[in-house]
């Protein structure tokens, strides 16, 4: 899953601001597969937990309704050059990936 | 904190892992680290809940007013209800959570983020069944918070 997700973090002052693309299908379990017209299981991102140097600084809790591959756009206070930024998300199935990035 | 079971944690990646061998073992679980520290569990009746005041009543949130210190930026037209981009700023001191709603999707609950560090700010992207308000909530001080926008959609993004 290492093209799970993409992240990138920028320093402004001591301000970090981290966008994150996470590629998930987001499924709604409302939606029909064109092919066979069966129901497409509900499946998404329930979870997303953002750290700062290891320590938890945002967590998420979605519903279905967040748009497909999801993009989320956060700023953290208080960061300086060489801290590290993690981002992970947990579906409803369990599935789970993670990703960080060094402020420069 | 509930355990991981190893099953659903690997399942689907297992025949990527055999290839890649240790390596990649490591890797995964340096991956699941974050994850581990989650706190509260996922709030079912929140957002299975068919009506914003069963919504708000299930996340413990009562007597919200409206301020203009919560900054809610959406289009006025969503020409595709699957991605709609909403913004939500608060300027309340002590901002600590920032819930998220469509108020007319089968399940108004879009998100919630908890804030322990990260600044009152947030920006995603969001689906929507049909036009509709979209209404930010903002937790400060143990009081509730809200800005809210219309938001007409052309083409519905839940189905399809």
């Amino acid at each position: 899953m290492a093209d799970a997700m993409k992240i990138r973090a920028t320093l402004s002052g001591d301000v970090a601001d981290v966008k994150v693309l996470m590629f998930h299908p987001m499924e709604t379990g409302l939606r029909k597969d064109p092919a066979t017209g069966e129901i497409i299981p509900l499946h998404f991102i329930q979870r997303v937990l953002a750290t700062h140097n290891g320590k938890t600084v945002l967590d998420a809790q979605w519903s279905q309704a967040v748009s497909k591959n999801p993009f989320l756009h956060f700023r953290v206070k208080g960061a300086r050059a060489g801290d590290r930024i993690t981002v992970g998300w947990e579906d409803n199935k369990g599935e789970k990936a993670s990703i960080d990035a060094t402020l420069a | 904190m509930k355990p991981q079971t190893s099953q659903t944690t690997f399942g689907p990646r297992r025949g990527a892992l055999r290839v890649l061998g240790g390596v990649a073992v490591a890797l995964a679980l340096g991956a699941l680290r974050p994850i581990r520290a989650l706190a509260a569990e996922w709030n079912k009746a929140a957002f299975d809940a068919r009506a914003l005041p069963d919504a708000l009543k299930a996340l413990g949130i009562a007597g919200a007013v409206d301020s203009d210190k919560v900054e809610l930026k959406a289009p006025e037209i969503a020409e595709n209800g699957a991605i709609v981009p909403v913004e939500i700023t608060s300027a309340i001191p002590g901002t600590e959570a920032l819930y998220l709603f469509a108020e007319k999707n089968p399940q108004p609950l879009v998100a919630q983020f908890d804030l322990s560090g990260a600044e009152p700010f947030i920006s995603t992207r969001i689906k929507m069944g049909e036009s509709a308000r979209v209404r930010a909530i903002v937790k400060a001080g143990g009081k509730f918070y809200s800005a809210s926008r219309e938001v007409k959609v052309t083409i519905g993004g839940c189905g399809g």
